[in-house]
């Protein structure tokens, strides 16, 4: 996993609420048995014209000229403004990749799902959960200001806005160690193997059934 | 002290608990099936590691399986790619059980784990699958995680989490006639919303709930993610003993005794606080029909589509005039004027045996609509498969015009050849009317299985109150 320190990124704002991961990458893409290249298929219903298939040249579909990333200003962008409930739905972390292999690395909204917000973790993607009035203000700055950018600092777990203002957000401590260290949490939680093994051999004495 | 069902299953599966709180929770069971465990087992193999226990594993295909009977072999080489690479892993690594594409007891994943008997009370459980929460019926804690937790789970048989808060859906009093658990769900996250469980494990209690056969109590659960909560649960009752004697891998014998006897203190304690309580009076609950792109967008069989001014929130506002207009309703529509094209019965939400009896019953004599092009039962296994059949129910099917399928997700979700065409309008029994959900531009309503039954008869929604 890449780590994550600091970002310093063009913003894309994606303007509605309960935005599922059905939508993110549908259904089709999750016959891959890979995990990376699932980017040019992200918001592949909203982003393209016509109905995608897996093994296809993305590049020469129709793009949607009404979805906003497809428009010209939002090019390149690595911060991705969304609504509240983002990533609800279906578990399939092929939503995370999607959105990791096109381009971001971080996301900002108000609530995220709970599973969707989890895989993120896994994958060098930072979803921030920010109070109502501050993404309602980013929103605005984001429509109004061409080439609008955010700066992020997961160190000192702050959002600064052009005009100097600092969003501060919370981040539990652990994943914020594993995010920052781009830690493999496999390997740390094997450094608990005897602990795992003494909670099992009790578990196989007192629920016999359960090892059957 | 006192302590509700999710402390106690939280705090008998606890390993290890970082400063902050997070914690190693062990893992009793693994269900796997081929869409979100390649890349898992992938992992695994690139870092050199081997799964903790195999002896937790359950396997199936039911994602990508056609449900034609036509097919020996799975015929779109993706899909087939998928069933096959599952395949391999098992056989590298090995399962407790596996139900591999056309074994007679192959099915969706949430459906063979409980009627096989390898869902147990009191157990851990995870598969990569949001609707793992349906095993919570079993008082156990279920959830739905992602492939990088998949493999976590293969190489350390744990996982990493934090403490949820938990919330309690109390559901007093008796269900009218013609209402299921699939219009409790549907009532509770009209009433919560989809984000309203997030955060949350939700416990179902009350005496309705108390009232509901396993098979309900799973439709039930199984819904809990709908609501945001990653798992759902319901406590130990006599049901729920009475539904595992005798299941191939449930205890026997002495050891029988010994679970039971444990089994039955797994419910919230008299005094147990709850963060949050939600009570929910059976009697206003009344057949269940979505009309948006949520499952929070939901009204009943008496009401009608709403528009967009009835709400005061701006983002709010505007999702309900994407979803009309995906939906392509008109506002103010009486619900039971909508005409549809397709019937699903089935997915891991309603394709038991109880409600494909509930359906039979209301399709029994009768024939489906001349404007339903296609109306379908897919039960969730090959058992229940059989079990209909031995009940003569696939012929009341098949008589009313309905094709009787093979096991599978299906139309649930699409990633086998069942799916919606655009603008094609279905009632469904599954789970999620998400856009595009059943196939491109297909527009999905959710209801119960008396529901989809009465719908296809009149080809438009109809309450099944009159006609049972």
């Amino acid at each position: 996993m890449n780590p994550f320190t600091t970002l310093d990124g063009l913003v894309a704002p994606l303007d509605r609420a309960n935005v599922d991961t059905d939508a993110i990458i549908p259904k089709q893409y999750l016959k891959s048995i890979k995990r990376s290249g699932f980017g040019p298929t992200l918001f592949d219903e909203w982003r393209y014209l016509d109905v995608g298939q897996p093994g296809q040249d993305h590049s020469k579909r129709p793009l949607n000229p009404d979805f906003v990333l497809n428009q010209p200003r939002f090019q390149g962008a690595s911060i991705l403004l969304v609504r509240e409930n983002f990533g609800c739905g279906s578990s399939r972390e092929h939503a995370p990749w999607a959105i990791e292999d096109f381009g971001f690395r971080a996301i900002l909204g108000t609530t995220f799902a709970d599973i969707f917000f989890n895989n993120c973790f896994k994958n060098g993607l930072l979803p921030i959960r920010l109070p109502q009035a501050e993404l309602e203000q980013l929103f605005l700055q984001c429509a109004g200001t061409p080439g609008y950018r955010l700066r992020i600092d997961l160190e000192s777990q702050t959002v600064i806005r052009p005009d100097g203002h600092v969003i501060r957000f919370d981040v539990e401590a652990f994943r914020k160690y594993c995010l920052l260290n781009g830690f493999d949490d496999i390997g740390l939680t094997l450094r608990q193997a005897d602990k795992i093994r003494e909670f099992e051999a009790r578990r196989r004495i007192e629920q016999p059934w359960l090892f059957a | 002290m006192a302590q509700t069902l999710y402390d106690k299953l939280w705090s008998g599966h606890v390993v290890h608990t970082e400063d902050d709180g997070t914690t190693l929770l062990y893992i009793d069971r693994h269900l796997v099936h081929e869409v979100t465990s390649p890349q898992a087992y992938e992992g695994l193999r690139l870092a050199g590691r081997k799964p903790w226990r195999t002896g937790s594993i359950v396997a199936t295909a039911d994602h990508n399986v056609p449900t034609d009977g036509s097919d020996l072999a799975v015929a779109d080489p993706t899909s087939r790619a998928q069933v096959e690479t599952l395949d391999d892993n098992i056989r590298t690594y090995g399962a407790l059980a596996y139900f591999p594409y056309r074994d007679k007891r192959q099915g969706i994943v949430h459906v063979i784990g409980p009627e096989n008997g390898v869902t147990l009370p009191g157990m851990t459980v995870v598969c990569g699958d949001s609707h793992t929460s349906t095993h919570g019926a079993f008082a156990c804690l279920a959830q739905g995680i992602g492939t990088s937790e998949v493999e976590h789970v293969l190489a350390t048989q744990c996982l990493l989490q934090k403490k949820s808060k938990s919330m309690l859906v109390r559901v007093e009093g008796e269900l009218g006639r013609g209402v299921s658990a699939k219009d409790i769900a549907l009532y509770v996250i009209g009433q919560i919303g989809t984000a309203g469980g997030t955060g949350y494990a939700i416990e179902f209690g009350g005496s309705a709930i108390r009232a509901l056969s396993m098979e309900g109590r799973m439709t039930l659960c199984n819904m809990a993610i709908e609501a945001g909560a990653r798992a759902g649960m319901v406590a130990v009752d006599q049901t729920t003993i009475d539904y595992l004697r005798g299941r191939p891998f449930a205890p026997r014998d002495e050891q029988w005794d010994r679970a039971v006897e444990y089994w039955r203190t797994l419910k919230s304690d008299e005094s147990a606080q709850h963060d949050r309580v939600v009570d929910i009076d059976a009697r206003r609950i009344t057949p269940q029909v979505t009309w948006g792109t949520s499952p929070e967008m939901v009204t009943d069989i008496c009401g009608q589509v709403p528009a967009p001014e009835d709400f005061a929130d701006p983002v709010q506002r505007e999702g309900v005039a994407r979803a009309l207009q995906y939906m392509g309703l008109t506002p103010r529509t009486p619900i039971d004027q909508i005409r549809i094209d397709k019937v699903f019965i089935g997915s891991c939400t309603n394709s038991r045996i109880e409600d494909l009896r509930a359906a039979a019953k209301v399709v029994q004599g009768r024939q489906i609509a001349d404007n339903v092009k296609l109306a379908m039962v897919v039960p969730g296994s090959g058992l229940v498969r059989a079990q209909a059949e031995a009940e003569g129910l696939d012929k009341v099917f098949k008589a009313a015009g309905f094709e009787w399928r093979e096991p599978g997700c299906s139309m649930c979700l699409g990633m086998n050849a069942d799916r919606l065409e655009p603008g094609e309008r279905c009632a469904s029994t599954s789970n999620r009317n998400f856009e595009g959900r059943q196939g491109a531009g297909g527009r999905t309503h959710l209801v119960s299985p008396q529901m989809a039954a009465a719908a296809a008869i009149a080809g438009r929604f109809a309450d099944v109150r009159d006609v049972v």
